[in-house]
């Protein structure tokens, strides 16, 4: 399924209704809710490695995320929407990265950046204390693979993540909505 | 971890900084008690991005295990790959065509600025200046863009190999690089403006986390910390390698030992840096890019050790071979492990704003330390 | 100094010392018990004033461990490597920490990746991995067949 094209791919999600003295806007609210939330997204400063450097890149002046509304990144878990874990994830900071996604507030969302974050990337081998996959320890919704990712890349995966907000279709929404239909 | 913090006998505070923080450039945990705000101990917890990289080497062949090590200090990446590959032409006894020696210095130089431009961007960025991080963000564009059309990579880039370098230059190579002197050479007096004029930042780096001349050589620094103390140990000038002996540098020393020192050293290594690629550029012999070697590499049996300079300090790489396929036993003398063991003698008896800008001139990469 | 002198005066320092050909820096083999001794007299002797150690590091050779400790002069600009043979079952050695203030923290990676005990030091203890992870990773007869995937 394409979750970038979705029905709310449109300005406003809902039909605009032209009459005298303005307009009518029909919509359902969970639809608009969606739509506020994908478009200001606040991300967390986690990076532990080479992605991390990309991901600066990101947010610098060339290849700018704060036009999606990324605009705020924080430093502190509890303000912040989007985890993105750029870098590799090891035995010691497992336990570091379950707290800080327990710190978040919902509804928060994870993006998996880079090949180690994914499946443990070039360390996958051999190796005695990599977490094979940052998945092992929190519920991911985006996986950008690379090593590093170019910084189009994490653009792109940033839009996919609107646009599943958009849709539905994230890990948060399927299980708030898996309460009303058991 | 949480069971340490909390106060001491005597009333002083033990908090955490890091592993997760903004100032700390990577993981680095440091357990820090206060006396109010002022710092008594500072203990540094390491090992949050340790891989393993020197078990995995042992198992890896000699063409193989150089990607990894891309990814450890990954601000200087080139640097690193061409440390490892110095090595291993050490104990083959290869020759390395000069095309290709004026190649890999130049890589190396321009390496070099991008990582200080990283650097100045996110220390000014820690103390508080937010506009430094887009201008030096804008400079290191343009040199992984030049980066980008001959090696493939923006940032891991493996593209020296033992022998030589991987592939031949890509033909906009020289103009980009001519265009970028050029237009490199009219930043410093905006950099100068910027940030280095300041008098907040001035006051804020100025006596501020002070080294001597003998506890940096006892405590193992090197690069642009020792330096500012005095040290002469810029080893492409004490024990050359490539064709760093028929280029004309200086090596900047200050003797203040403070932020301020390591700060101007780290801008005048960026003009010496672009000048070295000035004085190269348009000297690149025709021939060979790679010395023909057997696809399947053998060291002889013996221990081999390589020195070079990275953008934090000098890197060592020592290989024990037994004479098979791969190394028995591969070590990473890294710099920022002993630049950081000198962090808790240059803050004792400062204030924690202190420690965040002391940490920003040491420039540290955490997964350099833990390899 | 040249390796050729530089052997000539540590040879006077110690007799029992064992030089291994070949290699570009003079490498010189120390018996445990000697090693405290020579390497103060290498810090703080005129004419030899190893004031740098860049790398300490250990090699397992599956029968014994060697201790290798690069040291160079900031003064005279030689080198020399110090090694050491250790016993497997029963691997200490005297720390150097107080005469170099960067081998606090290399030993504390030795002591974490390997188990080799420095004596006198400040606070050995681990300084890498997790403070309660079993075993001495870069052992070569470390096996972990939870973590390690073997190609």
């Amino acid at each position: 399924m394409d979750v970038t094209k979705s029905k709310a791919q449109a300005d406003f999600p809902g039909e605009i209704h032209e009459t005298a003295g303005g307009g009518i806007v029909l919509s359902k609210l969970d639809e608009v809710i969606n739509w506020a939330r994908s478009n200001s997204l606040w991300p967390l400063t986690f990076a532990t490695s080479c992605c991390g450097i990309e991901m600066m890149s990101v947010a610098s002046a060339k290849y700018d995320f704060s036009r999606f509304g990324f605009e705020v990144a924080r430093a502190t878990p509890r303000q912040a929407d989007v985890i993105i874990i750029a870098g590799t994830i090891v035995n010691k900071m497992a336990p570091v990265l379950r707290r800080l996604y327990d710190q978040m507030a919902d509804p928060k969302y994870v993006i998996a950046m880079g090949a180690c974050a994914i499946s443990g990337g070039p360390f996958f081998y051999n190796t005695y204390s990599v977490v094979k996959g940052a998945d092992h320890v929190i519920p991911v919704d985006v996986y950008i693979p690379g090593c590093p990712p170019r910084p189009e890349a994490l653009l792109h995966a940033l839009i996919t993540l609107q646009g599943k907000i958009k849709a539905g279709l994230t890990r948060e929404q399927i299980k708030e909505t898996s309460f009303l239909n058991p | 971890m949480l069971e340490e913090i909390g106060t001491t006998a005597e009333g002083d505070l033990i908090i955490n900084v890091g592993p997760q923080h903004p100032a700390t450039h990577g993981v680095l945990h440091l357990v820090l008690t206060l006396n109010g705000e002022t710092i008594k101990k500072v203990e540094p917890h390491l090992g949050y991005i340790h891989r393993s990289i020197e078990k995995m080497c042992e198992s890896l062949s000699y063409r193989q295990f150089i990607y990894v090590t891309s990814r450890m200090d990954y601000l200087s990446s080139h640097i690193n790959n061409h440390a490892c590959a110095l090595c291993v032409e050490k104990g083959l006894q290869v020759e390395v065509p000069q095309r290709a020696q004026y190649i890999r210095v130049i890589m190396d130089e321009l390496t070099r600025i991008a990582s200080h431009e990283l650097w100045w961007g996110a220390m000014a960025m820690d103390l508080g200046a937010f506009t430094p991080f887009f201008h030096a963000f804008r400079e290191r564009e343009t040199i992984t863009d030049i980066m980008e059309k001959t090696c493939g990579a923006r940032l891991t880039m493996n593209y020296m190999v033992p022998g030589g370098v991987m592939a031949e230059l890509h033909p906009d190579f020289q103009k980009d690089v001519k265009n970028f002197i050029q237009l490199y050479k009219s930043k410093f007096e905006e950099y100068n403006e910027l940030v280095t004029g300041n008098i907040i930042f001035q006051n804020r780096m100025k006596s501020v986390g002070y080294i001597s001349y003998a506890d940096a050589i006892s405590y193992g620094c090197s690069g642009p910390v020792a330096r500012a103390s005095g040290v002469h140990c810029d080893i492409r000038k004490l024990y050359p390698y490539d064709v760093y002996d028929k280029v004309v540098f200086d090596e900047i020393t200050e003797t203040a030992g403070d932020s301020y020192a390591r700060y101007i050293v780290r801008l005048k290594e960026m003009q010496q840096s672009i000048h070295i690629v000035e004085q190269l550029i348009d000297q690149i012999p025709e021939g060979e890019f790679q010395a023909k070697t057997k696809a399947v590499l053998k060291l002889p049996k013996g221990e081999f050790y390589q020195r070079v300079e990275t953008a934090r300090g000098e890197l060592g790489v020592y290989i024990v071979s037994e004479g098979g396929t791969t190394p028995y036993r591969i070590k990473f003398r890294s710099p920022g492990f002993s630049n950081l063991s000198a962090l808790e003698h240059m803050v004792k008896g400062l204030k924690i704003g202190d420690l965040v800008a002391a940490m920003g001139t040491l420039d540290l990469v955490i997964p350099d330390i833990d390899r | 100094m040249l390796n050729e002198e530089l052997k000539i005066k540590i040879a006077q320092l110690l007799p029992a010392i064992e030089f291994e050909e070949g290699g570009e820096w003079l490498n010189i083999h120390v018996p445990s018990q000697a090693f405290r001794s020579l390497i103060v007299s290498l810090r703080y002797d005129a004419g030899l004033d190893f004031d740098y150690l860049f790398c300490l590091t250990a090699v397992d050779w599956k029968t014994h461990f060697t201790m290798v400790y690069h040291l160079t002069s900031t003064i005279h600009r030689h080198h020399v490597v110090v090694k050491v043979k250790l016993d497997r079952n029963n691997s200490e050695i005297e720390t150097v920490s107080d005469i170099w203030r960067t081998a606090d923290m290399l030993e504390r990676e030795v002591y974490d990746l390997f188990g080799i005990k420095f004596l006198n030091h400040p606070d050995l203890r681990r300084l890498i991995m997790p403070d309660d992870w079993k075993g001495w990773p870069l052992r070569k007869d470390y096996e972990d067949p939870v973590n390690m995937i073997k190609l």
